[in-house]
């Protein structure tokens, strides 16, 4: 019984890996719509079978070994396009957006805690790897220097949010975009309008540019962000999944739920949001600065209010709460748009009716986030 | 001292421009608690239903200068208003008791498809366009300080649009009805008021505040482009939010409280008005911290 359940659900992920490496492999438009015809005829299809919950309960319900499903899936989805520049740069852009997208989980899905400003905090990390990158500091100590620049300008802004609420507290971060986008617009020594270049990453002295040799394999250099990227956001997930399954996912649930109910029932309200807001700022710093190592160049154009907005599109497509359904989640909203060039002007339009209709007939997401088992908490 | 004047008066026609939009927002958390953030969008659509009436007016030779001026604000008004109710019927009302957040969301994405919409299907709509001076422009002096006519008469129909607003609400049917669906939706149900007409009337009127801002927008920086609506979109949601949510007079208030901001910053430090917005929402997060439910509070802001 529990045999076929994990066999289904393998099949179903196997299944997914394939999807993926059609669509970044695809080369026209007919290809791409086929594809996305095909996902959106098999997630409503699973999500009604046996088999769809199958696979939420085995992700779920397991220990954190299986995890290692990630790593596994985009090394073969790598493997597959190991030797394309584009394809690969896009599958980091979805690590790294999905790292971000755990970030944004952990402060809305889990706390409560709305962030409209995910774009600027991305840019605060990528604006310190540019600024600390010509200093010779070594990449990783920038990846985390970028993380805690976030954090700290994030425990700022987070004093204003916490004395507001609801659609007051969403103004503040909203506002807080905008004023780091004209700020960055208006100020010189970081490069203005213009942008500034970035260095790249370099670990253990070999700069990631250097394309490594696996067998008789010579993949892109971009295959070396790629495993950057899927290590640190194999590691975030981990983090964040035990996070949600230990007292504190559970004391954060109870914040967001009922304020009121978790303080009298002595939890400090304030001292968890603070801690969820501060850590998921940390992760959208960290993968800001790899985004600016990757691209070699930032400049305030890539953190507009839009790009913010891209990110919770991400989380709420996804299913707000639920880390797994963060990367496919990624790959629709990141990939699609450069997969359908074709239609060119035409897909922010498309993919802004497709976010509408999606909130309007599936408000819960693609892939809805499970109720929490406290069968095993318990103990039987 | 004539100079402070002249930029005392330009920040008043921003207030008034900022005002209208942030009444519009304050009408739909009125009547719905919900946040409609299409509504700067919905103002760019005016602006270039209100240049397409004239551009139509001048093709059949009707180029009578206030005659020209009603029709384009009609113009404004009826595509503004129809496409607000609709967005009203369609998303918001049918959504009213998901998220509030889900509906911000989907709002944004509407507002994103109709500012691509104006870009892809207006002709060449990506650049901006030249809006026609529908106001005379020559200055008029006022004490030794040089005044242009079309501002002084964009003040005067801005606050008329304000205090016909405001008399509408209160003096009223429908504003009768609107303010009763604003303070208990259920009750009002009961007592016999149509629910989803007057909802969708406010949409409607919200959205016709905005359409006639977009035009003013137009007549004052004499060009119109596809992107001004989600900054003044965000502008007049700062002002309603200041202002404190649900409050007329609250949204007028932030309105020209932002547009002061934006001025005394620029009379402050000419040389650094780049960094106008950055010291606007930069004041708007402080300000939010000492009134945390805007400076007219909300009525029932605690609701436990």
């Amino acid at each position: 019984m529990s045999l076929l359940r994990v066999g289904s659900s393998v099949a179903i992920i196997a299944l997914a890996v394939i999807w993926t490496v059609i669509v970044l492999a695809a080369e026209s438009q007919w290809q791409v719509l086929a594809a996305l015809v095909v996902a959106a005829v098999a997630i409503f299809a699973f999500s009604r079978m046996r088999a769809g919950r199958d696979l939420a309960f085995t992700l779920n319900d397991s220990g954190p070994s299986i995890i290692a499903i990630i790593p596994l899936a985009v090394l073969v989805v790598a493997f597959a396009i190991h030797q394309d520049h584009f394809q690969l740069m896009m599958l980091a852009s979805v690590l790294i957006y999905g790292i971000a997208c755990v970030g944004l989980t952990v402060q809305f899905g889990y706390a409560g805690v709305i962030n409209f400003a995910g774009a600027a905090f991305f840019g605060i990390g990528g604006y310190t790897a540019a600024v600390l990158g010509s200093t010779g500091v070594p990449s990783l100590l920038t990846l985390l220097a970028g993380g805690l620049t976030a954090a700290m300008i994030g425990c700022i802004i987070i004093l204003p949010v916490l004395r507001t609420k609801g659609h007051y507290a969403a103004l503040i971060t909203i506002a807080f975009g905008l004023l780091f986008r004209s700020f960055l617009e208006v100020n010189h020594t970081l490069g203005g309008p213009q942008g500034l270049k970035v260095e790249g990453a370099s670990i253990a002295g070999r700069s990631l540019l250097n394309g490594i040799q696996l067998g008789t394999l010579e993949p892109s250099f971009y295959f070396n962000y790629v495993l950057l990227a899927l290590a640190a956001f194999t590691l975030f997930f981990l983090l964040a999944r035990n996070l949600e399954k230990s007292w504190i996912g559970l004391n954060l649930d109870a914040v967001r739920e009922d304020t009121i109910g978790a303080s009298v029932f002595g939890i400090n309200v304030a001292a968890w949001r603070i801690f969820a807001f501060v850590a998921g700022n940390f992760l959208i710093g960290v993968a800001g600065a790899l985004f600016a190592m990757m691209q070699n160049f930032i400049a305030p154009s890539n953190f507009t209010f839009s790009d913010s907005l891209l990110m919770l599109s991400i989380i709420v497509l996804g299913g707000i709460g639920n880390l797994w359904a963060v990367l496919p989640a990624a790959i629709l909203v990141v990939v699609l748009p450069e997969k359908l060039q074709g239609i060119g002007e035409y897909r922010i339009f498309v993919f802004a009716i497709l976010v509408v209709l999606v909130l309007r007939f599936r408000p819960a997401g693609l892939f809805p986030r499970s109720m929490r088992q406290f069968r095993r908490e318990v103990g039987q | 001292m004539a100079i402070l004047f002249e930029y005392f008066f330009n920040g008043a026609v921003l207030g008034i421009m900022y005002a209208l939009v942030a009444v519009g927002f304050t009408l739909f958390f009125g009547v719905l608690d919900v946040i409609k953030f299409s509504h700067g969008d919905v103002l760019t659509l005016g602006a270039f239903s209100g240049l397409v009436a004239f551009l139509a007016l001048q093709l059949t030779g009707l180029d009578l200068p206030v005659i020209g001026l009603v029709i384009v604000l009609v113009a404004a008004c009826i595509v503004t208003g129809l496409v607000g109710a609709a967005i009203g019927q369609f998303f918001v009302i049918p959504m009213r008791n998901s998220s509030a957040f889900n509906i911000l969301l989907m709002t944004l994405m509407i507002g994103t498809a109709i500012r691509e919409a104006i870009r892809l299907f207006y002709p060449t709509g990506a650049n901006p366009k030249a809006f026609p001076a529908l106001l005379p422009n020559s200055p008029v002096e006022i004490g030794g300080v040089f005044l242009r006519l079309d501002s002084l008469i964009l003040l005067a129909l801005g606050f008329a649009i304000v205090f016909l607003t405001h008399w509408l609400i209160r003096h009223t049917k429908l504003g009768l009805a609107i303010r009763a669906v604003a303070q208990d939706g259920d009750t009002a149900q009961v007592m016999g008021i149509p629910f989803k007409q007057t909802v969708l009337a406010t949409f409607a009127l919200g959205s016709m505040l905005a359409g006639i801002a977009g035009v003013m927008h137009g007549i004052y920086y004499s060009e119109i482009n596809f992107g001004v609506g989600l900054l003044l979109g965000i502008i007049g949601f700062s002002a309603a939010v200041l202002g404190g949510l649900g409050s007329i007079w609250g949204a007028i208030i932030g309105g020209f409280a932002f547009a002061a901001l934006q001025t005394i910053w620029v009379v402050l430090f000419p040389d650094a008005s780049g960094y106008r917005d950055v010291f606007a929402f930069a004041a708007i997060i402080v300000a939010m911290t000492i009134f945390p439910t805007g400076i007219i509070a909300e009525r029932y802001s605690e609701r436990v």
